[in-house]
């Protein structure tokens, strides 16, 4: 009954999405006040009924019902009630609804924080997302419905939930994904409406740019949890491998990106409205192909779910219908004319924009590496697959591009800046990054390395960079304090950002550069040296989980004949039918590096396949994507959102009377 | 002008998306595998192995007993949901007179012996592969998979997946005539 309750009332949060897609738009076409007005009592509406029907199948999850096909596949009597919880975005169907119910969420945030825009806005806004959402009800309702029963031979016992993803990362990581995500959908919708009411100006730029980096943050945060996740949960250390899915939430990161940077100089400048436009499609398009490459069968992928072809189809019409309807539509209405606003090659807007085509030049890189081998493969040109050494070899570079232009941007003026004025604020970041960078290899290594030298000299140029502007900015004010204060929220938002991309780029290069791992047999009482630290086996021991047996290995780590940690690495087995064996390596995790230890097979009586890994600086990958993700809620937070723009009010009342 | 230049990232998306459907189109047409990887076997002699027969655990056979003339070699498991639903199609093949030789892959021998017994044994006799070795020389990745190989011992054909009529008629049927006339030439020449 449960379940066939939640069913239901996901085919009436459908027929909202229906009346919600249409009611408001017709309305704001025609100037009809009353159905503009229903608008935000349907996003209601809509999201009350999702919401019930996910908290139906998580009642059924929770409590085991077998005869509910996900449940079935994806859960487990014996598993922990979070990880139970979890399991319901294990599988494509639950994974998909979560993605509906936050688009409802996003689409309720929107109803209810938009006191600030015109009626008019409001509805067409509210509009756009609830035609996404027709698109994916149907796709949920038609061919992957949650609910599905197996009747009246309802199995026993469920297959379990696929032991890599127990794990408290996984409870977190793809809500925070599909938060950021479908966070692109406001900007989106905010970008249609523009388009299509012709309104494509300052206000509506400020009214895009808190939810565009909500958003970002969202994507942030689950991209660095999706890594942080791999990296201790696999086995072996890594951390990114450019794999199609991986690629697919990097993606819209890039694009989100140069979103709300673009965002900023139409705010600011009224210039680039088209191309801010198209990033806030391209942001969104590229979340949905995110979302479904994996799911159509075309791409493989580890992460891929079971593919079938019926969906595959469905999820293409719907992708032509959203992307391509709306760059048809941008094609269409975008404005041709350049603004009047005029700017030389010295100047906030260029910087801006060099940014804005690096980031998206990095994109297309990743996308194309992702689509070649279905390509070759398409043209019966051979099979291919694109690794690593691809992606790191046109990826690093444009990064380091990146991070020059990063460092002078927030030094320049809007319009122009004098190349006088530059050198001397400047100049003193630039020596002082260059010797930091020659110096730290010989400080830090045993001798000279070039990539070392050139990232630190990066990392050093975005800090160095950073303070001196903030010296600039603070150079009239009485005191230090007194002229921090003055500096607005967003201000900082865009410092600690960029510090964190600092701390990111440092934690990525330094890991990669300095690591160390060795693989090696250790019977109990035996014991090895890595890196100045020395791991002692001290034998095994059996363990048992809620839902595995396992055995334990002791390792004790000394750092000058002192213990400084006690590393326990798993080898489990879940006692589900699949019977899957995984390895749970243990950490000592330090600012300054990870002492990684993972357990491999038995060789013989208490003797096993141990490897040990040091990591100097890993954490700081994390820490940078923390760093930026504060960056960006602090710019969400600026007061100007806020306050009541009267020049916005008077804007829009000139635009309505036109 | 101005306004063509907008429609780039239409049209290029346009090229993008028709280039997936056709590939989705190739797949549910069973043309196209994304998973398939090449088989380091096509046009390669069938690699050497010497195993237990399934039919007669004591007895043990070898690539020569499989080897002579044209014929399939299936493999297959009863863990295998999509091999239930070959096996009729593959019986049907047998009583045609198709030679078939089966690999029963890192499988259960008494499940598989009592499988044969229930739903028919459409193979001249089974390899037991019960570690997957002679899987692992052939490359495969997955059961079922099912070769062709010719009178001179080459493997002409992997193909991943089920067999039923239409893969049969497609794929099979054109290079089964070819191979025949192959061995014909050289049986004359």
């Amino acid at each position: 009954m449960i379940p066939e309750l939640g069913h239901f009332s996901l085919i009436l949060a459908f027929c909202l999405s229906i009346i919600l897609a249409i009611v408001p738009m017709v309305g704001a076409l025609r100037g009809n006040h009353d159905w503009m007005r229903l608008a935000r009592s349907l996003a209601a509406g809509q999201f009350i009924f999702v919401l019930a029907s996910f908290l139906l199948l998580a009642y059924s999850f929770l409590h085991d019902d077998f005869s509910v096909m996900v449940v079935a596949n994806h859960s487990n009597s014996l598993l922990p009630d979070a990880y139970k919880f979890s399991a319901i975005w294990g599988g494509h169907e639950g994974s998909l609804l979560l993605w509906v119910l936050i688009l409802a969420f996003w689409t309720v945030m929107v109803a209810v924080y938009s006191r600030e825009l015109p009626l008019d806005m409001v509805a067409q806004v509210l509009s756009v997302m609830g035609m996404v959402s027709v698109g994916l009800l149907s796709f949920l309702l038609l061919t992957s419905s949650p609910f599905e029963r197996i009747l009246p031979f309802a199995p026993l016992e469920g297959a379990d939930l696929n032991p890599l993803l127990q794990d408290p990362g996984m409870v977190i990581h793809p809500p925070m994904l599909y938060f950021g995500y479908v966070g692109f959908s406001v900007t989106f919708a905010f970008a249609i409406a523009a388009l299509s009411s012709g309104r494509l100006d300052a206000a509506w730029a400020r009214w895009s740019r808190p939810w565009a980096n909500v958003a970002w943050v969202f994507l942030t945060l689950g991209i660095a949890l999706g890594s942080w996740w791999a990296y201790y949960e696999l086995g072996w250390g890594g951390w990114w491998f450019w794999d199609p899915v991986e690629n697919a939430s990097f993606m819209p990161w890039l694009a989100g990106t140069a979103l709300i940077h673009s965002l900023a100089v139409t705010e600011k400048r009224g210039v680039f409205k088209s191309w801010t436009v198209l990033l806030a499609i391209f942001a969104f398009s590229l979340s949905l192909l995110g979302t479904f490459l994996v799911r159509s069968g075309v791409l493989t992928s580890v992460h891929s779910f079971a593919a079938d072809p019926s969906r595959g189809l469905f999820i293409l019409a719907f992708l032509v219908v959203v992307i391509g309807g709306s760059l048809l539509l941008y094609a269409l209405r975008a404005p041709t004319v350049a603004s009047k606003s005029s700017f030389t090659i010295l100047s906030r807007e260029m910087l801006l924009l060099i940014n804005n085509v690096v980031l998206l030049v990095a994109m297309l890189t990743i996308l194309f590496g992702t689509l070649f081998p279905l390509i070759m493969d398409g043209l019966e040109l051979g099979k291919y697959s694109v690794g690593p050494p691809y992606f790191n070899a046109v990826f690093v570079p444009l990064m380091a591009i990146l991070i020059v232009f990063m460092g002078v941007g927030p030094s320049t003026h809007w319009k122009q800046t004098r190349a006088s004025y530059l050198r001397a604020q400047l100049l003193m970041a630039a020596v002082g990054s260059v010797i930091v960078g020659l110096v730290f290899p010989f400080v830090y290594g045993d001798g000279f390395s070039l990539p070392v030298a050139l990232s630190v000299c990066f990392a050093a140029w975005l800090v160095f960079s950073c303070l001196a502007n903030i010296r600039e900015k603070t150079r009239n004010a009485k005191s230090l304090v007194a002229g921090l204060r003055r500096l607005n929220r967003s201000y900082y938002g865009m410092v600690v950002g960029h510090i964190g991309m600092a701390l990111a780029v440092l934690g990525v290069c330094l890991t990669s550069q300095y690591s160390e791992e060795v693989d090696l047999r250790m019977a109990a009482g035996e014991s090895t040296e890595l890196a100045g630290y020395r791991y002692q086996f001290e034998g095994t021991r059996q363990v048992k989980g809620p839902n595995y047996n396992g055995t334990e290995g002791i390792i004790r780590v000394f750092q000058d004949d002192k213990q400084i940690a006690e590393l326990l690495p798993q080898k489990r087995r879940y006692h589900a039918k699949r019977g899957q064996v995984m390895t749970e390596a243990s950490i000592d995790a330090s600012l300054w590096r990870d002492l990684y230890v993972a357990m491999g097979e038995e060789l013989a009586t208490d003797a096993w396949a141990i490897r040990i890994h040091y990591k100097p600086f890993v954490r700081w990958m994390w820490l940078g994507a923390i760093f930026m993700a504060i960056g960006g809620v602090l710019g969400a937070l600026d007061k100007r959102y806020r306050v009541k723009q009267k020049a916005s009010r008077s804007q829009v009342i000139e635009g309505a009377v036109s | 002008m101005a306004r063509l230049k907008l429609f780039i990232p239409f049209a290029l998306f346009i090229i993008i998306g028709g280039f997936f459907y056709i590939m989705m189109d190739r797949i549910n047409e069973g043309e196209y595998h994304p998973q398939a990887l090449p088989s380091a076997l096509v046009n390669k002699s069938f690699p050497a192995f010497k195993l237990p027969k399934l039919e007669q655990l004591e007895d043990t056979v070898t690539a020569a007993d499989m080897l002579g003339d044209i014929a399939l070699v299936n493999v297959w498991a009863t863990w295998c949901p999509s091999c239930h639903e070959e096996h009729q199609y593959l019986n049907q093949l047998a009583q045609q007179g198709v030679r078939i030789f089966g690999i029963n892959y890192k499988d259960d021998v008494f499940k598989a012996q009592g499988w044969l017994k229930q739903r028919g044994n459409p193979y001249l006799f089974n390899v037991v592969d019960k570690q997957g070795k002679l899987g692992l020389d052939m490359g495969v990745t997955g059961a079922p998979e099912t070769y062709v190989i010719d009178h001179r011992g080459f493997v002409r054909l992997r193909f991943q997946g089920p067999l039923n009529e239409r893969v049969w008629q497609d794929k099979f049927v054109p290079l089964l005539e070819q191979l025949r006339s192959e061995k014909q030439q050289e049986g004359t020449s």
